[in-house]
């Protein structure tokens, strides 16, 4: 079982946040700062497991986590998961964001958590892996939006025409989220 | 209506959407707080609006929020709302917020229940889809057990989306519905062969969950699971079976070693490094299985290690961090092989990365011997000085003592080491596990009693640098070893060289700095030291030195008697007047040595934590029995005695001190013995059958062996391991040489002239190191006949154990997941009343004819789940028994951190249970049909009222073409599908096969609500049986009672209080005498009836609010006399409010 899935930047600010497990909403941010500063004094070519202790549910979970660029994506899970596979899922993950976004970036998750987390839920379900081929995923995503686009939306166009002019001064843009395609150890690939 | 639109999407072009609201967030970095808490003052503003877009915005808003850290229950009701919109925008916003912040305590989350099983039944996928995502996450029991059989359905639904998501949430709905596990079963096994490998593989994850947690029952799949290994090409689905089997193999050696050969070969076979270590992993486990006396395993065990060590090597750290893992895996059972490769372990030791260094630590536990364990203690006492993080040093500090300290210390040789990188580890700063290290000092120094003389050598020297210890900032968790010291030189004071010098270390001002129980302890042992001292002084005929103690002692005593903890004070004064009284008998020159050391006489013997335990309880003795008659059960709730003294007081507390004279003291001593000697469960100071380390005699006949001389016994300052292990060194080099000289002698004896061997040739093994010290390694004492079992360990709390069900049992009739019938109450309670016997007997008051029929289905299947072993159900009552608490205590959290009470839920009440209610009542019935209805108003739209009309089909015959026809009236009128006339009815959109029933809805539109109005009806249907069919006709006559234009809303106390006081309200009031129930039903019953939500309640008055669907406040308070109840109302419309009343005054008469 995954027990939750975290995504925050380099500065520990949460992108998105989906517990599989209820805890309050103090301790989410509590568990959220931790993690960061676990994953945060780890170097990019040290390994990418990490025994969770005491943050959530004990030893028996890992925190298991991707470095991409500004962002990092942390996966809390038991041992009943496969190590690399969780891994491969957040490849996974990732590429689908990338293709779902067209080129995906920070700024991207920031302005559309609420479809980074449609798109999680086709990957994930209440803790459980539900699919892992991303063409399946990319295929389902799609057709959700057409039916949201059928129905008009929830803000019409004049909002979307606004925030593309205000997009321009912002203090920051990061870039772009590189992934990595590593051919190794990819379960899904077969 | 059109305008009215317009006029919204204008507005929302002003509302903040998400991006806005993050836009803003960003811009106002300096006062983020401020920003956000207008923000959302604003979204409150938006969530009171009518149009359900804006209400959508208004709560994605909230999700982003929630993210942020802020609590977003309280719109709790507002994202049901939007849940329930039609379009799949909003439903998906509506269901991505309830499944971030609702949880089992959420207590709207029951008004979902029939939201959600609309929406898995919808004709669109995609609504199913979000509506199982969002349940996925926020699933009750109650959910579980009122949805189940709907998610069942949809396990065989034609589109694969859906069913993977249905089969994946199976697995919730068993951990919260335990009871759904056996009849679900059957079709989640055959999903495994699902054509599509979606559902296949969300089918294999589920069982794989529920077989990891009891594998037993799943050993019947096995052949299916071998099968699917050996044709899948999913590579997740095989990660997860082979990982299933690795939880199987355990159970069933012969699978393990069908399992060797396939397994093997996709070890050589596949490319994909995560299929592999999962084969690796299970190969071990397999091979663990077995019994160890197969040759031919050897190679498969060479492989994985082989394997292993390819992995470590790599330059990829995650496969050398699972490589170390797996490896630690085999080490449990093939050590050997894996101790080959030490070198690879120490390696990584070194290693930069941290969860690298772990894996490689829990790895050397099982590498260390007689022989190298000094040198790997070094190395790791060396990386604890290195270690920049306390966790990393913390888990060095436990893995040192846990090598140590293993298999009774079996790998130590030298204890005076052992005791020196102890006290060395003391001076580690701001670790947690000073508590660990006193408890190692206490069991070396009573377990070995060779040692004791240099513990108590070091100890005293620790307490004399106690202020080094105690002063560092972090100093609760070090401190913990001053315990452990203050203890040993107390208790062995005999071996203290200068023990005057020690008292006056532990009586320094500074120790009253210490935590409680440590000063405590000090107090006690003082005393011991004291007494040691004195017998000294008389001994050696020096009564004034012995006066100067008892001074010293009188001076320094009262410090901890001013101690603000309990337990020091107490001990601190006891012993004072003991004192006081010794220094009295002192100035007349009566010799008091031998009566105050035979206060501590006697030895303490190690005594097993589990002991007390293990004491086997005496025949006839039936522990459960009442002593008294049990107390009655309104008084047990409150009167629970309360936990007093502090846990840790408890702990190490020891008993006091009696105050008083000698004689006294000497003579309840002596009946203390006596009540000792003959009491069975006193483990007494002779010897009971203990294992003894090297076979030795009784614990009083060893020879205690002088310690080498070679060793200072009085080490001063600071104390170091390192001398102690070159000692060490040169210890077992003398002892070669000896070895080698008597060799020598021997042989030179046999053949004189032969070249003699050199020592340097000869390699140590671990047999060859002889001990430093005697060694006495006391075993823990256990009472006599204690039963040995491994019950110890089991976690009652587990949740998982509910789910240790049988399943290869074939179903019973009665075996059915609970098929709603419609909507009542009995949905609302929580499911362990309904299991309750007592309980059972108060509910059964039914009502009416369908819910007789539930009621016996449930005492059937109460029937059928009593014939299991009472062990399983005992273990299910605890469980369902922790469940009810659960539920409760958020419950209370919640009413006291809001400060105003909370509403009062219908049904869910911690007094006598109300009988079951439903809203729906009779509308009409006849031999072929039984209607029953009721009315709900919707906030959204003001003038309308969705009818839902329970159809039961009652006779044998199928009926269809079903018809609702209404005659409206100028008020009220039947909302038809477009383009039909007033005359025309309504078509019942399904049919009635014999005995089944079905919900119809229909929409009435309504101008004015103040008044309550009928309206006629008929429903026209044709029964068809074998004979024929017949047309057929029901009149019915439908209430619009004012009480359904209500729509339950929660209104908080400040927004109530300011409602009344605004003035606008016109007032009314009723009063109905002979009411005899309590009022806590009372209000679930106006709450149900009424849809009222309780504001307040104060004792027996309680004010409630409601609103109409046109937005009329309507306010009540409620009054409960003797047997009267008293309402005042206040509402923005006296007719409303009239009628209201009169309605409400029919429903309390009946109370």
């Amino acid at each position: 079982m995954i027990q939750a899935i975290l995504v925050f930047n380099n500065h520990g600010k949460p992108r998105l946040v989906r517990f599989y497990q209820r805890f309050p909403e103090e301790i989410q941010q509590q568990i959220v700062r931790e993690t960061f500063h676990l994953v945060l004094k780890r170097d990019d070519n040290i390994c990418n497991f990490l025994e969770g202790g005491s943050l959530i549910g004990g030893s028996d979970y890992k925190l298991i986590y991707r470095h991409y660029a500004t962002l990092y994506f942390v996966f809390c899970v038991d041992s009943s998961e496969s190590e690399l596979g969780i891994l491969d899922l957040i490849q996974v993950f990732v590429e689908t964001l990338d293709k779902c976004f067209e080129n995906v970036c920070e700024l991207d998750l920031i302005f559309h958590m609420d479809k980074v987390h449609y798109i999680l839920q086709e990957v994930v379900m209440g803790g459980m892996v539900l699919e892992t081929n991303m063409n399946e995923i990319v295929a389902q995503i799609e057709a959700q939006n057409r039916l949201e686009k059928s129905e008009g939306g929830l803000s019409a166009a004049p909002a979307r025409a606004v925030s593309a002019v205000k997009n321009i001064n912002l203090p920051e843009i990061p870039r772009n989220i590189n992934i990595g395609r590593n051919p190794d150890h990819e379960p899904g690939a077969c | 209506m059109a305008l009215k639109m317009v006029k919204g999407s204008i507005d929302r072009m002003f509302d903040k959407n998400l991006q806005d609201l993050v836009r803003g967030i960003r811009n106002h970095k300096e006062d983020e707080a401020k920003y956000i808490s207008q923000c959302i003052d604003e979204i409150k503003q938006e969530l009171k609006q009518d149009s359900i877009a804006v209400k959508a915005n208004a709560v994605c808003k909230l999700t982003y929020l929630q993210m942020l850290g802020y609590d977003i229950s309280w719109a709790a009701f507002n994202i049901i709302e939007v849940m329930s919109a039609s379009k799949f925008t909003f439903k998906r916003i509506g269901y991505l917020a309830a499944s971030q912040c609702f949880h089992e305590g959420t207590d709207v989350i029951m008004l979902t229940t029939n939201q959600i099983r609309k929406d898995l039944s919808s004709p669109s996928q995609y609504d199913t889809g979000v509506a199982l995502t969002g349940l996925s996450c926020f699933v009750t029991p109650d959910l579980a057990r009122d949805l189940a059989n709907d998610i069942m359905t949809l396990m065989s639904h034609t589109k694969p989306y859906i069913r993977k998501k249905a089969v994946l949430i199976m697995y919730k709905v068993f951990l919260k519905y335990p009871e759904s596990l056996r009849p679900a079963f059957p079709r989640l096994k055959e999903k495994l062969e699902d054509p599509d490998p979606g559902v296949q593989s969300a089918a294999v994850n589920v069982i794989c969950e529920l077989a990891r947690r009891n594998p037993k029952n799943y050993l019947s799949l096995a052949p299916l699971f071998f099968k699917l290994m050996t044709s899948s090409t999913n590579n997740w689905v095989l990660i997860k079976i082979i990982k299933l089997f690795g939880a199987l193999t355990p159970l069933e050696p012969r699978l393990g070693k069908k399992l060797i050969e396939p397994l093997t070969n996709l070890i050589h076979s596949t490319s994909a490094m995560s299929l592999l270590y999962e084969c690796v992993n299970t190969v071990i486990a397999v091979l663990i299985s077995l019994s160890s006396g197969m040759p031919n395993h050897s190679a498969s065990i060479q492989l994985c290690v082989q394997k292993l060590r390819i992995l470590i090597e790599d330059s990829d750290q995650n496969l050398k961090y699972l490589g170390l893992l797996a490896m630690s895996k085999i080490l449990r059972t093939h050590p050997k092989s894996v101790q080959a490769h030490k070198d690879l372990v120490l390696q990584c030791l070194d290693d930069k990365d941290e969860s690298i260094r772990l894996r490689a630590l829990d790895l050397l536990y099982g590498m260390v011997s007689k022989k190298n364990l000094v040198e790997i203690v070094k190395k790791l006492m060396s990386h604890v000085d290195k270690a920049e993080g306390t966790t990393y040093r913390d888990e060095l500090l436990t893995k040192i003592i846990d090598i140590c300290s293993q298999c009774n210390y079996q790998h130590i040789t030298n204890f005076q080491w052992y005791i020196s990188v102890l006290v060395e580890l003391t001076r580690l700063e701001g670790t947690r596990h000073g508590h660990l290290i006193a408890a190692q000092m206490l069991d070396v120094a009573i377990r070995v009693k060779a040692i004791r003389k240099f513990a108590v050598s070091q100890m005293s020297a620790l307490l004399d640098r106690a202020h080094l210890v105690a002063s560092s900032t972090q100093r609760n968790g070090i401190c913990e070893v001053l315990y452990a010291a203050a203890w040993i030189c107390g208790e062995f004071s005999e071996h203290l060289q200068e023990p005057q010098q020690t008292l006056e270390a532990m009586l320094r001002p500074k120790v009253t700095t210490l935590p409680g129980h440590i000063q405590a302890v000090y107090v006690q042992n003082v005393v011991k030291l004291y007494a040691a001292i004195l017998q000294q002084r008389e001994q050696a005929a020096e009564p004034e030195a012995a006066q100067d103690v008892t001074q010293l002692m009188v001076e320094r005593l009262p410090q901890f008697v001013q101690s603000a903890d309990l337990e020091v004070q107490e001990r601190a004064s006891c012993i004072l007047q003991l004192v006081k009284h010794i220094q009295k008998l002192q100035a007349k020159d009566v010799p008091v040595a031998e009566e105050v050391s035979a206060l501590f006489a006697g030895e303490l013997n190690p005594v097993a934590p589990k002991a007390q335990k293990k004491v086997p309880v005496p025949e006839g003795l039936d522990l459960d029995a009442w002593i008294n008659e049990p107390p009655s059960d309104s008084e047990s709730e409150d009167e629970k005695p309360k936990a007093i003294f502090h846990e840790e007081e408890q702990r190490h507390g020891k008993p006091r001190q009696p105050e008083a004279d000698e004689e006294e003291l000497a003579r309840r001593r002596e009946a203390r013995k006596q009540e000792q000697a003959n009491n069975p469960f006193y483990i007494k100071s002779s010897p009971s059958p203990q294992k003894r380390y090297q076979d030795l005699p009784g614990v009083e006949h060893i020879p205690v062996v002088q310690i080498d001389l070679s060793v200072p016994l009085k080490v001063p300052g600071m104390p170091v391991s390192d001398q102690y292990v070159k000692l060490e060194e040169e210890r077992r080099h003398r002892q070669r040489l000896e070895k080698d000289r008597k060799k020598k002698k021997k042989k030179d004896k046999e053949r004189k002239g032969k070249p003699r061997r050199r020592g340097s040739l000869h390699t140590e093994s671990d047999e060859d190191i002889a001990p430093a010290q005697q060694v006495d390694i006391v075993t823990e004492e256990m009472p006599e006949n204690a039963l040995p079992s491994d019950e110890d360990d089991k976690d009652p709390n587990d949740p998982y154990r509910a789910l240790d069900i049988d399943l290869d049992r074939p179903l019973a009739d009665s075996e059915k997941l609970p098929v709603q019938k419609h909507r009542n109450a009995d949905t609302s309670k929580s499911p362990e009343k309904e299991d309750v016997p007592v309980k059972e007997r108060k509910i059964k008051k039914p009502k009416k004819k369908e819910k007789k029929h539930k009621e016996k289905e449930r005492e059937k299947k109460k029937g059928k789940e009593e014939k299991p072993s009472k062990h399983k159900k005992k273990k299910h009552k605890k469980e369902k028994e922790e469940r009810s608490k659960d539920k409760k205590k958020p419950k209370k959290k919640k009413s006291a951190s809001d400060g105003a009470a909370e509403p009062v839920e219908n049904g869910a009440l911690d007094e006598d249970p109300l009988p079951p209610m439903s809203s729906y009542c009779l509308l009409a019935e006849n031999s072929y049909i039984k209607m029953t209805y009721d009315i709900q108003g919707s906030l959204q739209k003001d003038s309308q009222v969705t009818v839902s009309v329970v159809l039961e089909n009652q006779s044998n015959s199928f009926l269809k073409n079903m018809e609702l026809s209404v005659l409206d009236s100028l008020n009220t009128k039947l909302a038809r599908p477009e383009g039909s006339s007033v005359h025309d009815g309504v078509p019942v959109p399904f049919q009635l096969p014999p005995g089944v029933s079905n919900e119809a809805q229909f929409v009435f539109t309504i101008r004015s609500i103040v008044t309550a109005q009928k309206l006629k009806g008929t429903l026209s249907f044709i029964a068809k049986d074998d004979e024929g069919s017949t047309h057929e006709k029901l009149d019915f006559q439908l209430h619009f009672s004012c009480t359904s234009y209500l729509v339950t809303t929660p209104c908080y106390s400040d927004a109530f209080a300011k409602l009344l006081e605004s003035g606008d309200l016109s007032m009314s009031s009723i009063k109905v005498d002979g009411i005899s129930m309590s009022f806590q039903n009372l209000l679930a019953k106006i709450c149900f009836h009424h849809h009222f939500s309780v504001v307040e309640r104060v004792d027996s008055c309680a004010s409630m609010y409601s609103r109409s669907i046109q937005g009329h406040h309507v306010c009540l308070l409620v009054k409960k006399g003797d047997k009267s109840v008293s309402v005042d109302g206040k509402c923005s419309d006296a007719a409303l409010l009239g009628s209201l009343l009169e309605e409400l005054k029919a429903t309390l008469a009946q109370c």
